[in-house]
């Protein structure tokens, strides 16, 4: 494992963070880790899997409508049904 | 100069119910309107209190009303709703208090062949047979789209019933509204516009195209061919949700999914936050299982080791070997007590043998034993002896005393 390039659980999206937790566990799960190994991936894990329990819990359903800009365009501006 | 003529009294002069009933005899009289089917869509059902129905049939250019008597209504295995394309059997008469002609009905049924559905199975059948509807065609829906199109009426509910979904479930993705009207003559190309606009400009990775529930010409918009080609042009899958459970499109056929309404296409491409929150919790139970799992066998395998170890240190060999003494001196112990039990039984058999040649058994055959009185010395010899000397005589059951009362003397043959 190239333990340098392991993204910051904060800076991972749900879905990056859920896939990554998956092979996590699976590896662990095959048993067949160094146990120095197991322990740093086990690690991870948690963080990783605190991480998305995090955004299920924050996550607000961002809505937007597509309207037309200045240059008749169209881009997404927030919205709001009442 | 039609004033004049009526001025000068030459053309006919009606009462409004004479004009009235001179019609209804015209239409009355005509065999082609006595005995006829009409198809078209049912519209404006009522039903008052008499029991009779009132409903209009109409296409997309004309209307005709028409009524069905109580006793005909209590004939019919099927009764129409709004919106179905039916074909009616009765004739036309004229109603003379509304100065209106209309369909007599007797008998009505569910139209298989009506304008609009005969519209939708041509296209169908030539969209199916360009392949637009082929299962091979579907694209697999994004397990977690991040970015949701949804193209519907602003208006309506559908758009509602797509975010309460969405923010119940999967409040982790972004809504991308693209509004469209979805009726009416312009709404097929509308909704085209709609669709390019959320690929364009918002890069989704799922488009769900939604409408509420309407009669089938509500529902044309859908039926459009135009529109069939731009949701199987579109770059990422679209999910149809179309009207109710029962209607389909051609939308739908061409639709990478069909959901049976919107808020059922919302369910379809969002995960559940509840299953998710509980698989999270699953998967880290089970990697605290396998960590723990590991650190047993390691400790396990380490016993193992440390319990072999064991066995092979010196310590232990000593430990063996004096057990293997300790072996040899108990299967040492066994084999001499089976050698002392076989000696005693020698032995027993050697004191039969003993006895039967031994003293008992000769005196008892009537020797007997002479001892010394003095000194006890058994006599053997009659020069151990003299005269006047003590003897004791010992015979099989007892002694006695006895005194030699002449000279030994010795035996000739003894000599």
């Amino acid at each position: 494992m190239a333990k340098a390039k392991l993204t910051a659980p904060k800076d991972l999206s749900y879905e990056d963070a859920f896939d990554e937790l998956e092979a996590l566990v699976e590896q662990l799960e095959s048993g067949e880790l160094q146990l120095e190994e197991a322990l740093s991936v086990f690690e991870r894990g948690q963080a990783l899997a605190a991480r998305c329990s995090d955004l299920l819990e924050k996550a607000q359903l961002r809505l937007t409508e597509l309207a037309p800009s200045e240059d008749g365009s169209l881009s997404p501006v927030d919205f709001e049904l009442d | 100069m039609s004033q004049l003529s009526f001025l000068a009294g030459d053309s006919l002069h009606f009462t409004v119910a004479e004009l009235t009933r001179y019609l209804r005899g015209l239409i009355e009289s005509d065999y082609r309107l006595g005995d006829l089917t009409v198809s078209g869509e049912v519209s404006n059902i009522s039903r008052p209190a008499s029991g009779h129905m009132y409903f209009s049939l109409k296409d997309a250019d004309a209307r005709l009303r028409c009524v069905m008597w109580r006793a005909e209504v209590a004939r019919q295995a099927f009764l129409p709703t709004d919106g179905q394309a039916v074909e009616v059997h009765g004739h036309i008469s004229l109603y003379e208090a509304a100065g209106q002609y209309q369909l007599y009905a007797d008998d009505i049924r569910l139209a298989g062949e009506g304008d609009l559905y005969r519209a939708f199975m041509r296209l169908r059948e030539k969209l199916e047979a360009e392949g637009l509807f082929a299962p091979e065609r579907k694209r697999t829906l994004p397990a977690w789209p991040r970015v949701i199109g949804v193209v519907t009426s602003p208006a309506a509910a559908a758009l509602r019933d797509v975010v309460d979904v969405l923010r119940r479930r999967y409040p982790l993705a972004e809504v991308v509204f693209s509004p469209t009207p979805v009726q009416g003559v312009e709404a097929p190309a509308k909704i085209v516009e709609a669709l390019q606009a959320v690929n364009d400009f918002a890069h989704p990775d799922v488009i769900l195209l939604v409408r509420g529930g309407g009669s089938m010409e509500d529902l044309a918009a859908f039926n459009d061919e135009d529109l069939a080609r731009a949701i199987s042009r579109s770059p990422v899958p679209v999910v149809s949700g179309v009207g109710h459970e029962t209607d389909f499109t051609i939308a739908d056929f061409v639709a990478d999914l069909r959901a049976p309404t919107p808020s059922a296409a919302a369910e379809i491409v969002s995960p559940d936050r509840e299953e998710l929150a509980a698989r999270l919790t699953k998967m880290r139970a089970s990697m605290a299982a396998s960590v723990r799992g590991s650190l047993l066998d390691l400790r396990w395998s380490l016993d193992q080791q440390l319990t072999r170890l064991r066995l092979a240190s010196p310590r232990a060999q000593l430990a063996n070997a004096r057990q293997r003494v300790d072996d040899m001196e108990r299967r040492l112990a066994g084999a001499l007590g089976h050698t002392l039990a076989l000696n005693r039984a020698d032995v027993r058999r050697l004191g039969a043998t003993l006895e039967a040649v031994g003293p008992p058994a000769v005196l008892a055959r009537g020797y007997a034993l002479v001892t010394r009185q003095d000194d006890g010395n058994l006599v053997r010899s009659q020069g151990q002896v003299a005269k006047q000397d003590g003897i004791r005589v010992r015979v099989q059951d007892g002694s006695f005393a006895a005194q030699v009362t002449d000279d030994p003397e010795g035996d000739a043959q003894a000599e």
